[in-house]
C-alpha cells in the first residue's frame, strides 16, 4: 500500500514537469540502470610524477619521447651558475604495445646507465560509484651501468646490473588532486660492502594538485626503510615541481635532491641533502607521437 | 521485489499516460573538426534517445566519456581540458517537432526540430532539421548541425587554436524502436 502511495505521488510529481524533462528523466533512469562503466582518465599528466613512474602509460601505438635533465647542485655557487654549468641527462622512449602494456628504454649520462622497463596496468579506477577505487600498475625495470673503471677491470655485466619491481597504486581523488603510493623492491647485484643489503625496500609517495586545467604542482617523497644502506650516507629523495601540459608536450620543472633519474640511483643512492643545499634543478620534457592511426 | 513492483507500476503508468515511445540505447553521435593541421574525429555509439510521436517530443542523453577518439591522448585532453567530463558527465538535448509521424506507413519525413542542447553545463537553443525514415516499425533518424565551442564556455588555448575548427560539425544517427 505504501509503495503504491509512493508511486502515485512520484507520478504526480513527474507529471508536473514539462514533457521534455520527463523524457530526459526516462533516459537518465535507463542510463543509470545500465550502469555504464567509465574509467578515470588523466590521473597524472605525465608518465613520471617527477622521478618515480606514475600510473600513466602511452596508449596503444603511442610513442613518448622523453628528455630529462638534472643540472648541478644549486649550492655549487655563482661560478658554476648555481649548477647550470653541469648537467646529467636521460633520453628515453616509452611505447604502448596495448592500452595496458607498455615498454620503455633509456640511457642516462650519469654513470652511462642503460635502462629498460615494462609497465602493466592491472586495475583501472572507475568513475562515480567507486567500483574500483584505485588504478594499479605493475612495473619492472632492469638497469645496466656501462661506465668504465680503470681500477676495477673485473667489473662484469653481472656486477653492473640492478633490477627493481614496484606496484604503482594511485587514486584520482578529485579533478585536481591525485595521489600515488609506490612500494618498490630494488635489487643490486653489487653493493659496496657486506653491511649493505642487496635487496632494498622503498616506499614512495607522490601526488599532484592541479592549479589550472593545464598546470599542476607535483611532489614526491621516497622513503628508504632504515637499516638497508649502511656503509655510506644516503638521504630519502624529496622532489617538488610543476607540470605544464601543452597539447602533445608535457613540461615538468622541479627541484630535487637526487641527481640520478633511474630507480637504483634516485631511490637507493641519493647523496644530496636538502638541508645542506644539495638541490638539483631539473626538467622532464615529453612529447607524444602516434605511430599508427 | 518491492523495487521491481515499483518499476513495473511506474512503467505501466508511463505507458498508459503517454503511449507512443520509441527508444534506443545505442544511437550514434559523432563530431568532426577539420583544419589544415589536424582532423579530429570523435564518435559515441552509446547515445540514449527517446521519441514520443504522440506528443511530438524527443530527448537525447549521452556520456561525454563515451566519445572515442582515434588518439588516446586527444581523448584524455578532451575529457580533462575541454569537456571537463568529471564535472559535466552528460550532454543532453530535449526538443519538439511539428510534423505528424505516422508509423503505419513506410516513408521519409523531414522533421523541424527545436529544443535545448545542454553541454559543458551550458544550455543553448538549437533548431535543426532531421530526416526520419520509417521502415517496418523502426524510426531511423539522421541529422547534422554545427556547434561553436565558445558558445558552451569551452575555451581553446591560443596554442592549439589552429588545430581545432571554429565550428564543429555534429552528426547524429539513431534507430528507434518501440
Amino acid at each position: 500500500m505504501r509503495t503504491l502511495l509512493i508511486v502515485i505521488s512520484f507520478f504526480l510529481i513527474q507529471s508536473s514537469f514539462s514533457q521534455d524533462t520527463l523524457l530526459l528523466h526516462m533516459l537518465d533512469d535507463s542510463m543509470s540502470m545500465q550502469k555504464t562503466k567509465t574509467y578515470v582518465t588523466g590521473t597524472f599528466k605525465g608518465v613520471y610524477i617527477i622521478n618515480t613512474q606514475s600510473v600513466e602509460a602511452p596508449a596503444k601505438n603511442a610513442l613518448i619521447f622523453l628528455i630529462m635533465h638534472r643540472f648541478g647542485k644549486v649550492n655549487d655557487g655563482a661560478y658554476n651558475l648555481f649548477g647550470l654549468d653541469n648537467a646529467t641527462m636521460r633520453i628515453g622512449f616509452d611505447y604502448g604495445i596495448t592500452n595496458n602494456l607498455s615498454v620503455g628504454v633509456g640511457r642516462s649520462t650519469f654513470e652511462k646507465t642503460f635502462d629498460g622497463h615494462i609497465k602493466y596496468k592491472l586495475l583501472k579506477q572507475t568513475d562515480g560509484s567507486n567500483q574500483m577505487p584505485v588504478t594499479v600498475d605493475l612495473f619492472g625495470g632492469i638497469y645496466y651501468t656501462s661506465l668504465k673503471y680503470s681500477d676495477k677491470p673485473y667489473f662484469n655485466s653481472r656486477y653492473r646490473t640492478s633490477y627493481d619491481a614496484s606496484l604503482l597504486i594511485a587514486r584520482k581523488i578529485s579533478t585536481a588532486l591525485s595521489l600515488q603510493i609506490t612500494p618498490t623492491l630494488l635489487h643490486y647485484n653489487l653493493v659496496p660492502t657486506t653491511a649493505d643489503k642487496n635487496n632494498v625496500f622503498v616506499i614512495s609517495t607522490g601526488g599532484r594538485f592541479k592549479l589550472t586545467k593545464r598546470m599542476s604542482v607535483n611532489a614526491e617523497y621516497d622513503y628508504v626503510l632504515p637499516g638497508q644502506v649502511n656503509s655510506y650516507t644516503t638521504y630519502n629523495s624529496l622532489s617538488a615541481g610543476i607540470d605544464i601540459e601543452t597539447g602533445g608536450h608535457v613540461f615538468q620543472l622541479h627541484l630535487t635532491n637526487s641527481q640520478g633519474m633511474v630507480e637504483p640511483l634516485f631511490l637507493g643512492k641519493t647523496t644530496g641533502s636538502w638541508t645542506k643545499g644539495n638541490i638539483y634543478f631539473g626538467f622532464n620534457v615529453s612529447r607524444a607521437f602516434n605511430l599508427k592511426h | 521485489m518491492k523495487k521491481i513492483c515499483f518499476l513495473l507500476v511506474l512503467l505501466f503508468v508511463f505507458k498508459a499516460s503517454n503511449g507512443q515511445f520509441y527508444t534506443t540505447k545505442n544511437g550514434f553521435t559523432g563530431f568532426y573538426s577539420k583544419t589544415p593541421f589536424e582532423d579530429i574525429i570523435a564518435e559515441n555509439n552509446q547515445v540514449y534517445a527517446v521519441m514520443d510521436i504522440a506528443k511530438k517530443t524527443l530527448a537525447f542523453s549521452m556520456l561525454m566519456k563515451g566519445f572515442i577518439f582515434k588518439k588516446e591522448l586527444m581523448q584524455e585532453h578532451f575529457n580533462e581540458n575541454y569537456a571537463e567530463s568529471d564535472k559535466y558527465p552528460k550532454a543532453t538535448f530535449t526538443g519538439t517537432f511539428n510534423e505528424v509521424v505516422d508509423v503505419a506507413k513506410d516513408q521519409n519525413i523531414t522533421l523541424h526540430i527545436s529544443g535545448i542542447i545542454t553541454l559543458h553545463g551550458v544550455s543553448k537553443p538549437l533548431n535543426t532539421t532531421a530526416i526520419l525514415q520509417i521502415q517496418n516499425d523502426l524510426l531511423n533518424g539522421n541529422c547534422s548541425f554545427a556547434l561553436i565551442p565558445g558558445d558552451f564556455n569551452i575555451t581553446i588555448p591560443s596554442l592549439v587554436k589552429e588545430k581545432i575548427a571554429k565550428e564543429i560539425n555534429v552528426q547524429v544517427k539513431i534507430s528507434l524502436h518501440q
